[in-house]
């Protein structure tokens, strides 16, 4: 058979094949996990529903999981993270923004290469060293002074704060992208029309990136929920429910930690209390960023 | 003068006071019918972005009410000419002008002229439609209630619409957003958005080139309306329809050293069927470009 | 417009510019507030771990945690670090590259690919925490590996896993289709095409990613706590031992304890994983740079 007649069909090699299963493997292992992780908090909060009842634990504002009498009732530990995180974000919401606005819209070439570090550094900082700089220096430097005796060492405004820190280079980025994702057009129009440059940006390209920015918001939000160490240092371990940020108080995040880093033996309905705790919080943070994709995918417009 | 500083309250808006002074003017006897008064001239001008130079010694009189084209090769800076008498050259930072731009003989350039009091009365339609995500309502009433609008202005959206000739289709969706809208439509909401500033002068860049061509006929119809309430500028590549469209023309070209400059100008048919220049007769006769 | 028109005109509109204008120099300096705190936050930080450089001699990396500050040393943690940040880069390395690869180079758009890509993009916004009860359940139990340092690098692995993904995207993106069509023309089979140039091009955003993820592994606290990190420990860990620390644990333990001189020492161990830090970030950069000034499109 000479080379012009030898067939141009060549079979898959088998090597090919199975180098591309492993790399499908690779890919699916995300989906292993989510699975993987569903199916373990599933199974153990089941056990600890077959003892507590699921609408106390869901609608329970005590929670008492160490001192008898034993309560469970989520609601508290859900109070204490609402609290760091609306607090996280009252503070990061102005500040991202700000940032972001001024980042997209006015800012020189020469201002961004210093603005944009500024912010990756902060997004970069590990969250025990954000915990140590909330407990070691806002309460006592910025928090006491400024309530004196009525604010304890561990309280929910540092960890909120701290929060604020934490998420606003999320919000601030994300929403610069949605800024910037507005077509020049727009701008040059309201500017033909004599609108000033902040008329500009208020009432055309802020309102056009109104999706994204909402976006970010929720996505931060879901990571200001899902945060331990900040608010295990800043917020203490003693959980009862209050809307008082000058008190201390235990978020979902900081009984998972108090309880794991504990001597609770394992069979015990502390420990069984963590997954059903771990259960609420994987399911308010996956909610979060469902409705982020959704809102992103939805009410984005198209030019 | 345009007065960007505070004024005192009890005094007239700066604008009025200038255009007091104009009516001064329009008082003295008029000249013949045929030579119009001249709404904009440029006297001398150059640009330049840094060290390029884009267009040197621009010296084009604009009349008004009446439909003036810029026609010529492209990169040879018609745009950029248009651009100057709104000032919309200003937002790229490295961008200056040398000479004067006149409206009813106020120098746009001068240092105390606000950029921004500058583009209320001078409107602009861009080669993109580009509506604001807003329903057509409120892209009709932007420029209104961003420049402080004392009348109705529900009459007004009304009034810019109908002589966008867009009012019958969408009265009845005025809620709508203005994206809904097919091109030619939205080029004509942009056309009303920039007539509700009630400015003295409309520039086009290039309106149709992104319309189909009975968008395209629509605009220029329209035009011909437009043209007995404002003085209107068009950039445009397409020759037929500088000849169809407007009333003066001026041909600009690139000069060897990349700066655009004027050719010739003129009534459109005496540029057309009897140019003066061989450059303008190559170009209107479609030996380049 | 005729010149009566335009005096009725100018009339009818009340501009106020200098008003206008007014509002937008006030906005400006508020983002200029608002840049200024988030500055000067990060100075406080900063000026805040200063404490811990009066403690930071070679005592203290060399020394076991104790009971008096003063004698208490970070080497346990230092060396725990260490290896978790290696073991770490070395299991999400080829997975992580491996399901970049598999999603840029070979996957075809369809419902599957799809829900690969939303998984990995959900899983990047699950808490820590949540992955350190994964790792309890399956690492430390399941596969009995206790309280081990494999452990918890395999837990901080999958925590990490979608950021090196999202970046191996991104750097096999970022080679050019010039490239992938060259060596199919001659003949190369998909692997051998990606194996051969697409993989070498993208390698200095791939290894940047890498090791920028370890930087992350080496500053997470929440997860090791779940699956069984302990702050004193007083022994050198090893892999597959059970019993480990790594040093924001140690900051943990540290920071909890009430005497001044423990937040000192806690900041000292801060500064060391901030130098840590800093030092992989600088050789990421190093590493870029050097790698892509090889490679001319």
């Amino acid at each position: 058979m000479t080379a012009a007649t030898s067939s141009l069909a060549r079979r898959k090699a088998t090597s090919e094949r199975v180098i591309e299963t492993l790399l499908f493997l690779a890919a699916a292992l995300g989906v292993f996990t989510t699975v993987g992780i569903i199916i373990v908090l599933a199974f153990q909060a089941v056990e600890f529903f077959a003892i507590v009842n699921p609408v106390d634990f869901l609608t329970g504002t005590v929670w008492s999981a160490n001192i008898q009498p034993y309560h469970f009732g989520v609601l508290a530990l859900v109070a204490s993270t609402m609290l760091v995180a609306v607090i996280a974000l009252i503070v990061a919401i102005p500040l991202g923004l700000l940032a972001a606005i001024y980042l997209a819209e006015y800012a020189s070439m020469r201002v961004r290469n210093l603005v944009k570090p500024l912010l990756e550094t902060i997004a970069g900082v590990p969250t025990i060293v954000l915990g140590f700089f909330g407990l070691t220096f806002v309460t006592p430097n910025l928090l006491k002074p400024l309530f004196g005796s009525s604010i304890g060492t561990f309280n929910g405004l540092a960890a909120g704060l701290v929060v604020g820190l934490l998420i606003t280079p999320l919000i601030a980025s994300l929403s610069e992208d949605a800024l910037r994702a507005v077509p020049r057009g727009l701008r040059e129009g309201s500017l033909a029309m004599g609108a000033t440059k902040f008329e500009t940006t208020r009432r055309v390209v802020f309102p056009a990136a109104l999706s994204g920015v909402m976006a970010s918001i929720i996505l931060a939000l879901s990571r200001a929920i899902g945060e331990t160490m900040i608010v295990v240092l800043c917020m203490g371990t003693s959980p009862k429910l209050t809307f008082n940020p000058l008190e201390s108080g235990q978020t979902m995040t900081a009984f998972i930690a108090q309880i794991s880093s504990g001597d609770t033996p394992q069979g015990s309905i502390q420990f069984k209390s963590l997954f059903a705790v771990a259960l609420v919080l994987f399911a308010m943070t996956l909610a979060l960023n469902l409705v982020s994709n959704r809102i992103v995918s939805r009410f984005r417009n198209v030019y | 003068m345009i007065d960007s500083a505070p004024r005192p309250a009890g005094d007239p808006p700066a604008a009025a006071v200038a255009a007091v002074r104009l009516a001064d003017m329009a008082a003295r006897p008029t000249e013949e019918p045929a030579a119009r008064k001249t709404a904009v001239e440029l006297k001398d001008v150059s640009c330049f972005y840094g060290s390029f130079q884009a267009v040197r010694d621009i010296n084009i009189s604009v009349a008004e009410r009446e439909v003036t084209a810029f026609i010529g090769p492209s990169g040879c800076g018609k745009s950029t000419v248009l651009r100057t008498i709104n000032r919309m050259n200003d937002l790229v930072p490295i961008f200056r002008l040398e000479g004067q731009i006149l409206l009813h003989g106020q120098n746009l350039y001068d240092e105390k002229a606000d950029p921004v009091e500058v583009r209320r009365r001078v409107g602009m339609v861009f080669q993109k439609p580009n509506p604001f995500p807003k329903s057509i309502f409120d892209n009709v009433a932007f420029g209104a209630r961003v420049n402080g609008y004392r009348g109705n202005i529900r009459e007004l959206v009304e009034q810019s619409l109908r002589r966008a000739a867009l009012w019958d289709e969408v009265k009845d969706k005025l809620k709508q957003s203005g994206l809904s809208l097919s091109g030619g439509q939205q080029q004509r909401l942009c056309i009303a958005r920039a007539i509700a500033t009630e400015p003295e002068v409309i520039l086009m860049d290039e309106p149709c080139s992104a319309l189909d061509p009975r968008a395209t006929l629509q605009i220029e119809e329209l035009m011909a309306d437009l043209k007995t309430r404002y003085t209107i500028v068009i950039v445009t590549h397409n020759m037929q329809q500088a000849a169809r469209a407007s009333d003066r023309t001026a041909f600009l070209t690139m000069g060897d050293d990349r700066a655009g400059y004027v050719v010739e100008q003129g009534r459109t048919m005496d540029i057309f069927t009897n140019p003066k220049n061989q450059l303008t007769e190559d170009y209107v006769s479609g030996r380049f470009g | 417009m005729t010149a009566p028109a335009v005096a009725a005109a100018a009339t009818r509109f009340d501009p106020r510019l200098a008003q206008r204008k007014l509002w937008g120099t006030i906005f400006l300096g508020a983002c200029m507030v608002a840049i200024g705190i988030l500055l000067v936050s990060l100075v406080l930080l900063l000026i805040d771990i200063l404490r811990g450089v009066p403690w930071l001699d070679a005592q203290f990396l060399t020394s076991y945690p104790s009971r008096r500050p003063a004698q208490a040393g970070v080497l346990p943690a230092l060396v725990g670090s260490i290896e978790l940040g290696l073991i770490v880069a070395a299991v999400t390395f080829p997975i992580g590259v491996g399901a970049a690869i598999y999603l840029q180079e070979y996957a075809r758009d369809s419902t599957v690919t799809r829900l690969l890509r939303t998984n990995i993009a959900n899983l990047a916004g699950v808490p820590s925490i949540i992955y350190g009860i994964f790792g309890l359940a399956i690492f430390v139990r399941a596969l009995a590996l206790g309280t081990s340092i494999m452990a918890g690098a395999l837990t901080l692995s999958l925590l990490i896993l979608p950021v090196v993904i999202v970046a191996s995207i991104e750097a096999l993106r970022a080679v050019p289709n010039s490239q992938r069509e060259g060596a199919l023309a001659l003949g190369a089979t998909q692997w051998q095409m990606v194996r051969g140039s697409v993989l070498p091009a993208a390698a200095p955003g791939i290894v940047t990613g890498i090791i920028l993820a370890m930087a992350r592994a080496i500053g997470e606290a929440a997860p090791l706590i779940i699956v069984g990190a302990v702050g004193f420990v007083t022994f050198l860990p090893t892999p597959l031992a059970p019993g480990y620390t790594v040093l924001p644990i140690t900051v943990f333990d540290w920071a909890s304890r009430p005497q001044a001189d423990f937040q000192g020492i806690a900041a000292a161990a801060i500064i060391v994983i901030l130098v840590i830090m800093v030092f992989l970030n600088v050789l990421a950069l190093v590493i870029r740079v050097r790698l892509s000034r090889n490679i001319q499109w």
